[in-house]
């Protein structure tokens, strides 16, 4: 009972950063369309601007809050330097631009920062809470706390205000939108921001349990669109439930069964979707009507 | 006075010449159809004055201004907005939200009140929904108004098109074949609200096939066919223009051609 406790702890901290890197998946994909593989790298960037930024000598909010800042100027860069100039291009065209950029950001990362694991310190120490029979990090609960901030922040925005609806109008129809008046123009550009900054704060939030290098992006990436498929692609709610049960599956595999397997689970649940349930869990069915 | 006036309009695509050198002007309150026979080019002009394609050459000005290739969300504030043969509607919003969105550049949000819905933000949601009420009643869809817009047949579709576009406020509207896949009833609903419309002062520019409605309806007409503008006048003189019925029913030729 302690042991699967403490798989649950551990489960849902990684589960939250997949979430939130499974959100962004979803935030640029209903704006757009498009997958962006990039996603990955800004929880990267997150985590290393922070690093340098810090050991640099700035306190660690302010460097947290640079790095978010860098990392969705980023984002916006690669919406008006790559996508926006290929507008008009099939999607498959942007998802591949993504994937170069994915790795054009991971090669200049690796020269202006290094090759090196690096780590930050706790945001709350490093003393474990005993909490139903388990040890639970208080960075767990930061990270977990963070991403729970972070949906219930962005859904108050997706209902609550003017422009959050326009970005859900957006999504609906693009043409309509625009006929209404919306700028879907801007509602890209801020989605590539609004992506990557969440990107970026689950790796500051992240990087004191697993440590950042230049290259965590690729395997982050693929966890997230692992979630964002399992709960159903274009679905906030689903890129939650999505995260958190990716989680809970790796670590209970690792704990279970045998640590070996952990990174497999990912693409096992790749393909189980696409075979069982393409639409994934709160997924609609696309129908368009002539 | 002028409000919408089109010159010289034309585009290629690749080696074809879909729109070539066309001309014309509408008024407020003014009613202009552009009719032609099937592929005469009545949509890409209406998608080039909309700023959905950008023309090859020629000019659209709005109130004196020009607006040649002006994206369509600059347009809509700036007055003009139009409807899609094809539909362009919300699907997974009501039918009341698909009218709500049309008031988007009318909002004045703000952040915070939004957030917290303070009851300043309240007031204004309501009087938003009772002026987007309204206008569903205009097109007779206030029953539907908590569907799902999905589930709503096509000519209903069509009015909730045209409600919507209404919300945005516009001078000058351009309505793509609104009666296309009405029934009688519904075709004869829609042609009183787009006199009414007409009436209350916006400039209406109308693509429709059904020619009993454009000939009952229209103040001005304009013939368009393989992508030129052959007559244009009142529907007296249009529907007895010899070009115009030789480019509908064929010229008397073309049988002895035929057998020949």
């Amino acid at each position: 009972m302690d042991a699967f406790m403490q798989f649950i702890y551990s489960g849902l901290t990684v589960g939250a950063v997949y979430a939130l890197v499974a959100l962004g998946f979803t935030i640029i994909y209903n704006a757009s369309d498009v997958v962006n593989f990039a996603q990955g790298e800004f929880v990267m960037l997150g985590g290393m601007i922070t690093v340098f930024a810090f050991d640099a000598g700035l306190p660690l909010p302010l460097a947290a809050v640079l790095a978010i800042v860098i990392a969705a100027a980023i984002g916006v860069a690669l919406n008006k330097l790559a996508i926006e100039p290929a507008r008009g291009a099939p999607v498959v065209s942007l998802i591949i631009i993504t994937i170069g950029a994915s790795i054009l950001i991971r090669g200049a990362s690796q020269i202006v920062f290094d090759k090196q694991l690096h780590r930050l310190p706790a945001f709350s120490g490093d003393e474990p809470i005993h909490l139903l029979g388990a040890t639970l990090l208080p960075q767990s609960l930061w990270v977990i706390g963070g991403a729970f901030a972070i949906f219930v922040a962005l859904w108050l925005f997706f209902t609550r205000t003017l422009l959050g609806k326009a970005v859900l109008a957006t999504a609906n129809n693009r043409l309509a939108a625009q006929l209404v008046g919306i700028n879907t123009g801007f509602v890209m550009t801020l989605s590539f921001a609004l992506s990557a900054a969440i990107g970026a704060l689950a790796g500051v939030l992240v990087t004191p349990i697993t440590l950042v290098s230049y290259d965590v992006g690729v395997g982050l990436a693929l966890k997230g669109f692992a979630a964002a498929m399992l709960g159903g692609m274009g679905n906030p709610k689903g890129a939650l439930v999505g995260g958190l049960l990716l989680g809970l599956f790796e670590a209970l595999t690792a704990g279970y069964i045998s640590s070996q397997y952990k990174e497999a689970v990912a693409f096992i649940v790749i393909l189980g979707v696409l075979f069982v349930m393409p639409q994934g869990l709160f997924g609609a069915k696309k129908t368009e009507r002539v | 006075m002028t409000i919408l006036e089109v010159k010289g309009l034309g585009i290629s695509f690749g080696g074809l010449r879909a729109v070539n050198d066309v001309s014309f002007s509408v008024k407020p309150g003014e009613i202009v159809s552009v009719i032609g026979p099937n592929g005469a080019g009545k949509t890409t002009l209406f998608n080039m004055i909309s700023g959905v394609y950008v023309p090859s050459d020629g000019s659209v000005s709005l109130n004196g201004e020009d607006i040649t290739s002006t994206p369509p969300h600059l347009l809509a504030a700036r007055g003009m907005t139009r409807t899609f043969q094809n539909l362009q509607i919300f699907h997974d919003m009501t039918v009341l939200e698909n009218v709500i969105a049309g008031f988007h550049l009318q909002e004045r949000p703000s952040i915070l009140g939004d957030l917290l819905s303070l009851p300043a933000a309240r007031r204004r949601s309501a009087a938003v929904r009772e002026k987007a009420v309204a206008f569903l009643e205009k097109v007779r869809l206030a029953g539907a108004a908590s569907e799902q817009a999905g589930n709503l047949s096509y000519g209903a579709l069509k009015r909730l098109e045209i409600a919507r576009a209404l919300a945005v406020g516009p001078k000058v509207l351009l309505l793509d074949e609104p009666a296309a896949g009405c029934n009688a009833v519904e075709t004869e609903e829609i042609d009183t609200l787009i006199a009414e419309l007409a009436k209350s002062g916006i400039a209406i520019l109308l693509v429709e096939h059904d020619m009993k409605m454009v000939m009952r309806i229209s103040n001005h007409i304009v013939v368009l066919d393989h992508g030129e503008k052959i007559a244009e006048g009142t529907p007296d003189v249009v529907s007895r223009h010899p070009d115009v019925i030789a480019a509908y029913l064929g010229t008397e030729e073309e049988p002895a051609h035929a057998d020949g």
